[in-house]
């Protein structure tokens, strides 16, 4: 006991210690004005992408829903009609929902995914308080018809990039490449946009 | 004009300028700490942070004021009156400054200024043991008990160490303390006497390393387990202004007061006083965030077996020394 009590070096170098500490660069990242950036291919929220003529690249074939293992897609195609056609192929997706609270963000659907339509986007702020909002349907998946084709998928020349520098070398691939948002719904705040070119 | 206008008035004055340092020293507290744990402290609520008290206060007054069906309510709703109340009225006698023609900053000068302050702290042991021993559960009546033990065993080398500047200054007024520091404070003569007083002040407080009372570890919340909303804000205000008042009165018996060191009597009293007093907060904050908790065995060892023991020899020494050395 009285070794422990009168290690008064010990104390004193804790308050030395504390002290130091005080004045240190704090690594806190004020996350809602300021934004860590994410690895180029960070898997965050799906989307449904487009083709440059506005057609959807979905094609129905539920191979997204095969692969995915946790359950989470339900495709249900159908015949494009010959003067109303959705997508380039034979069918479309009538029917495409992901339940993202089952959803484990591996991204086997969009490497199943025969005409890249469905990808993965650096998206991730989808809290919300009722679980129903979770399902997203076709239309919250797939990009507006005015913004363009979406969100480019991987490339993915030889599996993981070994060279991790290279990731980190390529900046904000998720918004300033893609010029779309990178909140789900409506636009970037200024300030947000702001911290995050400097996070 | 009425005397008794002008008590009240000073009170007003002396309660506001308390709850607001209150107020500042708990986000001062937050910010400091967060510093020391790599953290940038409160910052969302205005500038700085600097509206979170005004937040906090919103939350607690808003909270639901829960009473368990065990407690006894009375009491229970008493409790934490009686630490508010005796946290406060301790102000009635501090003296914060003095104007050059001798008028003394505070609501009242009392010659037993120092004995009113340590019978009215001592008073607030009840309020923390009252709450414990009302709530009817068993972490309060746990935390309650050690504070009793704890702020008793403590008491008695506190005032040992603080007996030793009485018999220096030859009074217990604290206007009279503050002049008898005129030429050298207390803290070179007092040294050891000092160091007791800075340990023991912690434990009093309840804060860390010494906050068995409210250990959250072991004791959920200890005595204010129970409380919540406006009355365990309550004991909160009651802690802080615990805080204060030991380190204004660290301020007052050891550091001169509001004396200006080294002659610089340009920067008014009231300013040194804020000064010095505001040293020792930033020690207490520096403390918490530096040492863990002690056990609770350790904490009474140390007391009854290492501070009083070196309190009564200090205060022996420095009877012996007043008595044989000639005053001149």
């Amino acid at each position: 006991m009285r070794k422990n009590l009168f290690n008064v070096a010990a104390i004193i170098q804790g308050f030395k210690t504390t002290l130091s500490y005080a004045f240190r660069k704090k690594p806190t990242i004020e996350y809602p004005s300021v934004r860590k950036q994410h690895a180029p291919r960070f898997h965050g929220l799906h989307e449904l992408r487009r083709y440059a003529d506005g057609k959807e690249r979905c094609i129905g074939c539920e191979l997204c829903a095969i692969a995915c293992p946790a359950n989470a897609i339900t495709v249900v195609g159908a015949e494009n009609a010959p003067n109303d056609r959705r997508s380039p192929g034979e069918r479309y997706a009538a029917r495409y929902e992901i339940d993202e609270l089952r959803c484990i963000f591996c991204g086997l659907c969009e490497e199943a995914c025969p005409t890249d339509a469905i990808v993965l986007t650096p998206r991730f702020e989808m809290a919300d308080y009722r679980r129903s909002a979770f399902i997203y349907s076709k239309e919250s998946l797939l990009v507006p018809a005015t913004a363009g084709v979406g969100t480019p998928p991987d490339e993915r020349p030889g599996g993981i990039p070994a060279d991790l520098g290279s990731v980190t070398a390529r900046k904000n691939t998720v918004d300033v490449e893609t010029g779309y948002d990178a909140t789900w719904r409506g636009t970037l705040l200024k300030k947000d946009r702001k911290g995050m070119a400097a996070g | 004009m009425n005397p008794w206008a002008i008590v009240v008035a000073k009170s007003v004055l002396i309660l506001f300028v308390v709850i607001t340092t209150f107020a500042y020293a708990m986000l001062f507290e937050r910010k400091i700490m967060g510093w020391m744990q790599l953290r940038p402290g409160p910052n969302r609520v205005g500038p700085w942070g600097l509206l979170q008290p005004a937040a906090d206060a919103a939350k607690m007054i808003f909270k639901e004021d829960l009473t368990p069906q065990t407690a006894d309510p009375l009491i229970y709703r008493l409790a934490p009156f009686i630490s508010l109340i005796t946290a406060m009225g301790v102000y009635a006698v501090i003296p914060f400054s003095e104007s050059p023609s001798g008028t003394l900053w505070s609501v009242g000068d009392v010659n037993a200024g120092i004995l009113f302050v340590f019978a009215l702290t001592s008073i607030g042991v009840y309020g923390v043991s009252l709450a414990g021993w009302a709530s009817g559960s068993k972490f309060p009546l746990l935390g309650s008990v050690r504070a009793t033990a704890q702020m008793i065993s403590y008491e008695l080398s506190m005032s040992m160490s603080v007996i030793g500047v009485l018999i220096l200054a030859q009074t217990t007024s604290l206007r009279g303390i503050v002049h008898a520091q005129d030429r050298l404070w207390f803290v070179f003569p007092q040294l050891v006497g000092f160091l007791i007083y800075l340990i023991t002040a912690v434990a009093e407080t309840n804060r860390a390393p010494f906050d068995l009372v409210e250990a959250e570890t072991e004791l959920v919340g200890g005595f204010h387990t129970e409380y919540s909303g406006l009355r365990f804000g309550l004991f909160f205000i009651a802690e802080y202004l615990n805080m204060i008042t030991v380190s204004c009165l660290a301020t007052l018996l050891f550091l001169g007061g509001w004396e200006a060191p080294f002659g610089w009597s340009a920067i008014p009293g009231l300013v040194w006083f804020v000064i010095k007093a505001a040293i020792f907060l930033f020690f207490y904050i520096w403390l918490r965030s530096t040492l863990p908790r002690i056990r609770y065995d350790r904490l009474m060892a140390f007391g009854w077996k290492v501070l009083l023991p070196i309190a009564t020899l200090n205060l022996i020494v420095t009877a012996l020394v007043v008595a044989l050395i000639p005053q001149q």
